[in-house]
């Protein structure tokens, strides 16, 4: 269960070193396959590690366990980092990482709800996820189910029709049950997001829309946490975002300063000097 | 600029001989001399709702056409209004089917296989989710054009893996057709006859019963073979009846669902020897039935005559339901003639 108490300083702590756990995983995955998200992956990893060691209700030995909090990956391809968090939470053994994007794994390249234990939907055909949200949380209702649906989403996604019928829709059936989290790193395949569609005023434009909105520092664990803890306690019936700005690669200084880029390169050796970068900024 | 491809047709046209005066939206498919049915469909889901708790009904601002209201006014708190939203009233009919709902979710058979059809394909068939997308105005059931005319929604289906493809003849087919899609543990497409629909089957065999999978021989006959889904089963027995009086004996085996198609009965009636084997659909002649037919047979080394009546590979016009159906082949008069054509 949810502990209250658990969000000083100490837990805090500790939430800092399940981030940098799921940094290093995420790192450790993209060095089997060369490649991945990992630009993504480590801005994601605080929101993540909110999400799985503060906020969710969840049994890592029963992924499918009725009152489990959902957790929607509406970006399927942000799955190495779920894949790292889950990991890290035990509902994936650690010796699969190696099998990360390989022939057979559990661990596809994008996240896919019949291959992965703890993946509940498949993403990756964006600006589903919400919508998908929608429904699970109307079901929860229906059933009398008091759990949360989470929808962790990008904020290219916001550029999809499909997001703002499932925002309109949300409101309508005024679903407190649900929590959608934006992830801000204002980097789409193209360039920045900013420049794509006319994104900006994120907030004011949820409240707008009837949501109960939140926009924080994505990369400040403490900030995120009282975000999450707003959102699930917020007394108004309506739905609830958090829109986290994050910084593509955090934790790994000279992957951040590197020219901004959906797909962050990294060379071969680099994968090494990453890891090694990021065992510097090792919490205590 | 204009080009020659985008010509309109702007040309001012005379009322004076102007045969039908109604392109309504929900046009009357009865031929003459069958009985209908009011809303088959709606009265169907809530009986079969009574039955079983985790049955809901999802819309996307056509309730009232597609009879679902009937199911909203005798359960409202089952029913879940989506708003003017398909891609919307997909992802949320997939989340319900998450938590252990089986949602039926209507709309036009133009808006779910355009606009919708990658939210059906990821959301709800990759995951094999029973989900019942269920679609009033297939083919060509309205005189509005090409906004709503579904001339190629079952190629659409039949191309996404997990799908059952449902393409209904009448009342029975309709009502039939309810129990068996709850029954199936995945995703359906099914069309839709709406509002007053005509009772067919039964009137030319009294025992028929919509089973999910299975082509049924409606009619016997020496001469001719129709192998016929949805509406064109209609116009197929009305066709046998008229061709009967020149002595051409005509068979319809009524194909309802198109996936599965039910290889094995097709294969049996069209090795029969002699028979023109002729398939009838209310699609496009591009992946519907026809060519699944085709395939079918030719796979299996089963090489009889073989003609297709379908929809042509085009945008069709808008009119009067009679007149289209006249003009693009589809008229009782109109497979007569196509079938005596071919003989």
């Amino acid at each position: 269960m949810r502990d209250q108490s658990q969000t000083g300083k100490r837990a805090n702590m500790s939430l800092a070193m399940r981030a940098w756990n799921i940094r290093r995983k995420a790192l450790l995955m993209g060095e089997v396959q060369g490649q991945g998200y990992i630009g993504q992956a480590l801005g994601v990893a605080d929101v993540l590690a909110t999400a799985y060691f503060h906020a969710l209700d969840h049994r890592p030995d029963a992924p499918e366990w009725e009152g489990r909090d959902r957790f929607y990956l509406s970006i399927g391809h942000y799955a190495i980092a779920l894949y790292s968090a889950l990991i890290e939470a035990g509902v994936l053994p650690e010796d699969e990482l190696e099998t990360y994007g390989m022939d057979d794994s559990r661990m596809p390249m994008s996240g896919m709800a019949s291959y992965t234990p703890g993946m509940e939907i498949t993403g990756g055909s964006l600006g589903q996820g919400l919508g998908i949200a929608v429904g699970a949380a109307l079901g929860l209702k229906r059933k009398g189910n008091p759990a949360f649906v989470y929808n962790l989403m990008s904020d290219g996604e916001l550029g999809e029709g499909s997001t703002w019928e499932a925002v309109m829709s949300a409101t309508q059936w005024r679903l407190d049950n649900l929590i959608c989290i934006v992830d801000f790193n204002n980097q789409q395949a193209d360039g920045p997001t900013r420049d794509a569609l006319a994104v900006g005023a994120e907030a004011p434009k949820w409240t707008a829309f009837g949501w109960f909105a939140q926009e924080v520092d994505g990369n400040d664990l403490d900030a995120l946490v009282a975000a999450f803890d707003a959102a699930r306690l917020h007394p108004e019936p309506k739905p609830r975002v958090i829109i986290c700005n994050t910084k593509m690669c955090k934790g790994v200084d000279f992957l951040e300063a590197r020219e901004m880029a959906h797909f962050v390169r990294v060379a071969p050796e680099e994968w090494a000097k990453a890891l090694n970068t990021l065992e510097e900024g090792k919490p205590q | 600029m204009t080009r020659d491809s985008m010509r309109r047709k702007y040309e001012p046209r005379k009322v004076a001989e102007q045969k039908v005066a109604t392109s309504a939206m929900i046009a009357s498919l009865a031929a003459e001399g069958y009985d209908t049915v009011s809303a088959p469909f709606g009265d169907a889901l809530v009986a079969a709702a009574q039955q079983d708790d985790r049955i809901v009904g999802m819309s996307a601002d056509l309730s009232k056409y597609t009879d679902m209201h009937v199911f909203a006014n005798a359960m409202p708190d089952r029913f879940y209004q989506m708003g003017m939203a398909e891609q919307l009233l997909m992802s949320a009919a997939s989340g319900m089917a998450r938590e252990g709902f089986i949602p039926f979710a209507t709309t036009y058979a133009v808006f779910a296989s355009r606009r919708a059809y990658d939210f059906i394909a990821m959301a709800i068939a990759e995951e094999n989710l029973p989900v019942k997308v269920v679609c009033a105005l297939p083919g060509l059931t309205t005189g509005y054009g090409p906004s709503h005319q579904a001339t190629e929604d079952l190629a659409i289906f039949r191309g996404l893996p997990n799908m059952v493809v449902i393409d209904p003849c009448d009342a029975a087919d309709v009502a039939g057709m309810v129990p068996e899609i709850i029954a199936h543990d995945g995703p359906v497409y099914a069309r839709l006859l709406r509002g007053k629909v005509p009772n067919v089957l039964t009137r030319h065999k009294p025992d028929y019963k919509f089973k999910l999978g299975r082509a049924q021989m409606i009619r016997e006959g020496r001469d001719v073979l129709v192998i016929s889904s949805g509406i064109m089963t209609m116009r197929a027995l009305d066709t046998a009846e008229i061709l009967a009086r020149d002595n051409v004996d005509v068979a319809v085996l009524h194909v309802p669902t198109l996936k599965p198609l039910d290889v094995d009965t097709i294969l049996d009636e069209a090795r029969k020897s002699g028979r023109l084997v002729v398939t009838a659909e209310n699609h496009t002649e591009n992946g519907g039935l026809g060519e699944a037919v085709a395939k079918t047979l030719l796979l299996a080394g089963v090489t009889p005559q073989f003609r297709m009546i379908s929809l042509p590979d085009q945008f069709l016009e808008a009119g009067a339901l009679p007149t289209l159906h006249d003009m693009y082949g589809l008229s009782t008069t109109k497979v007569a003639d196509q079938i005596k054509s071919w003989l």
